[in-house]
């Protein structure tokens, strides 16, 4: 195919263009979920049977749902809880995975093993048949959900540290320090796991997409937050049945679907810039 | 190639035997109190029939005789008693079973006949138009919430443009054709009910179309990523300076060797089919699978919820094991 020569400044722009685009959404959801008790126009949970199903106007920009609440200030308020529970369960299940991986890669022999069948079972099950199990078993609630939630996401991790650690392993640096009498523990730390980090945050970035989505299917499901809270998973499923009054389901639907387009291009952007031969 | 097969058949085995004891702890840590919810109010208050209802099932005998019974229960097909229905669980899944693989064996043929072709097509012409708009259909493939986008699609096509039918598998006053095998598609073909085809083929492509919409974008994704990588490999190179066409380089040369992780992924999403089911199901008033999950759950029909994770887990571990099984067919390093 014939390149045409491109200035700098066009091929950045081609390369990290849509990684800057999803920052500015990303932050932008941030900065609506930071401020959101501040600019919504009405309060989220106000009830008010005499102004239900009434579609979007300069009083109530998305409309009002079948309680008569303003959809617009339940989708800034839905924010917070879907980038909390997005964050909560990506950095702890990062975290759990990256600590179980890189100690089998260290422990070797059948230390390892346990460790990465015991990954691989979790592995075996779907992971939002087995959430939907354990939010059942644990009760409805935001942080049964979390926690349903971080029980089937640790193993993708495990799996990358383990794989990213064997490499290091490997790695002339890490025989020098050796030899150089430095601790096992020092070299773990200091050396192996600052190396490992760069695939294991491309890897969080696109999985907070993944998270924010599962969560709010698990609310949509009924299983993610108690009612009345403004979630945009359940404020799909409060307005799944209202066809004609579309504007109740389709606005956090796409508010959604906006967050998740974010953390993608931030995603891909970032493995770009860290790893420029993998050019996708 | 049979030590391998055989190897794989014992793994498969011990990873089921230690997913069915994970699915006993977790349905033995659960919070509500099976005897109240079995015997109701009234019995339960009797501590005698309360005694002789746990020794008859087996609830005062330590946890790993428990998980005897409960693998002898499983062998025997007994997957518990759902509390919403009153049905054995096993009867409902068989019930309800058919509904689901039906549409996602429609939807996953679709993504496959639409993703593989669009995904060759967007790395032989890379940064081209065509391959912007894989970029774009797979990105809203894999971004849209599945709930929200059959909920769209509901909306528009059936409710605003009027072009598809509502919700179910077939009109309501149809008659639906019973049996052999609960695919409407099969079974009214089978007796020549061409009306009952057409109505049930209208009805299944909109959820299908939805149910699609993810796997579509993972399949074009992959197949693309696939392809760039085995195009700049050198065989394809020999291929070309052979004076081979390059019809035959791509299909028969690169192709080739990007459909291993094009299968390995293509498994797992069928399996993930089953779980993308659950929303797709529940706001098509599709009487599969998905929304007999979504109703135990709402209900919180606990052995309900736990025979479904026992069925699809194995599903999984079966399409698992079939992709395994399938590299030895188009990777012979793998036979030895």
């Amino acid at each position: 195919m014939l390149s045409l020569p491109r200035t700098r400044w066009q091929r950045r722009l081609r390369r990290y263009g849509l990684a800057w685009l999803g920052g500015g959404i990303v932050l932008a959801w941030f900065l609506i979920a930071a401020l959101a008790p501040w600019i919504a126009p009405w309060p989220p949970d106000a009830v008010d049977v005499t102004r239900r199903l009434i579609p979007p106007s300069s009083a109530h920009w998305l409309g009002t749902d079948i309680l008569g609440r303003d959809v617009f200030s339940r989708l800034l308020h839905g924010a917070r809880i879907s980038l909390l529970a997005g964050f909560t369960v990506v950095l702890l299940g990062a975290a759990i995975g990256t600590a179980v991986g890189i100690l089998a890669a260290w422990l070797r022999g059948w230390g390892e093993e346990a460790l990465m069948r015991f990954t691989d079972l979790v592995l075996c099950f779907p992971p939002i048949i087995l959430a939907l199990a354990l939010a059942a078993a644990l009760g409805i609630g935001t942080t049964n959900t979390i926690i349903a939630m971080l029980v089937v996401w640790w193993p993708k991790y495990a799996r990358l540290a383990r794989s990213l650690a064997l490499v290091q392993r490997s790695q002339e640096y890490v025989e020098a320090a050796t030899v150089l009498g430095l601790p096992q523990k020092r070299i773990l730390f200091r050396h192996v796991l600052p190396n490992t980090f760069g695939p294991i945050a491309v890897l969080c970035t696109l999985d907070l997409g993944i998270a924010i989505l599962t969560f709010a299917g698990l609310s949509f499901l009924g299983l993610g937050v108690v009612p009345p809270t403004a979630e945009w998973g359940s404020m799909v499923s409060e307005g799944r049945e209202l066809v004609e009054q579309w504007w109740v389901a389709t606005f956090p639907g796409l508010a959604i679907l906006t967050v998740v387009i974010g953390f993608n291009f931030l995603g891909d952007g970032l493995r770009d810039w860290l790893d420029p031969k993998a050019q996708r | 190639m049979p030590s391998y097969i055989a190897l794989r058949l014992i793994s498969a085995v011990a990873m089921a035997l230690l997913a069915s004891l994970v699915i006993f702890l977790i349905s033995n840590f659960v919070p509500g109190d099976p005897v109240l919810a079995q015997l109701g109010d009234i019995l339960a208050s009797d501590p005698a029939v309360v005694a002789e209802w746990r020794a008859k099932w087996g609830l005062d005998l330590p946890l790993w005789e428990r998980y005897g019974l409960f693998l002898k229960g499983l062998l025997h097909g007994d997957l518990g008693t759902s509390i919403a229905t009153r049905r054995p669980v096993l009867d409902d899944i068989v019930q309800f079973a058919p509904a689901t693989v039906e549409l996602a064996t429609i939807s996953f043929a679709m993504a496959l006949a639409l993703g593989i072709p669009l995904g060759i097509a967007a790395a032989v012409w890379r940064d081209s138009w065509i391959d912007a708009v894989a970029r774009a259909l797979s990105l809203l493939g894999v971004s849209a919430p599945t709930f929200w986008l059959a909920f769209i699609m509901l909306a528009i096509f059936y409710g605003w443009l009027g072009w598809a039918p509502g919700p179910g598998r077939m009109d309501p006053i149809a008659f639906p054709p019973e049996g052999p095998t609960g695919f409407f598609l099969i079974d009214t073909a089978l007796i020549g009910d061409w009306e009952g085809f057409h109505d049930a083929l209208a009805h299944l492509i909109l959820p299908a179309i939805v149910l699609a919409a993810a796997t579509l974008g993972l399949i074009t994704r992959t197949t693309r990523a696939a392809m760039l990588d085995c195009l700049q490999q050198d065989y394809v190179r020999v291929a070309r300076a052979k004076g081979l066409v390059e019809r035959v380089v791509i299909l028969r040369h690169a192709l080739r060797n990007a459909l291993v992780p094009v299968v390995t992924l293509g498994g797992l999403a069928y399996a993930n089919l089953l779980t993308g089911a659950v929303m797709t199901e529940t706001i098509f008033a599709w009487p599969g699978l998905g929304r007999y999950t979504f109703r135990s759950a709402a209900a919180l029909d606990f052995p309900a919820i736990m025979g479904i994770t026992l069925v699809v887990s194995a599903t999984y571990l079966l399409v698992n094991l079939l992709v395994d099984l399938s590299y030895a067919l188009l990777d012979p390093r793998v036979r030895r």
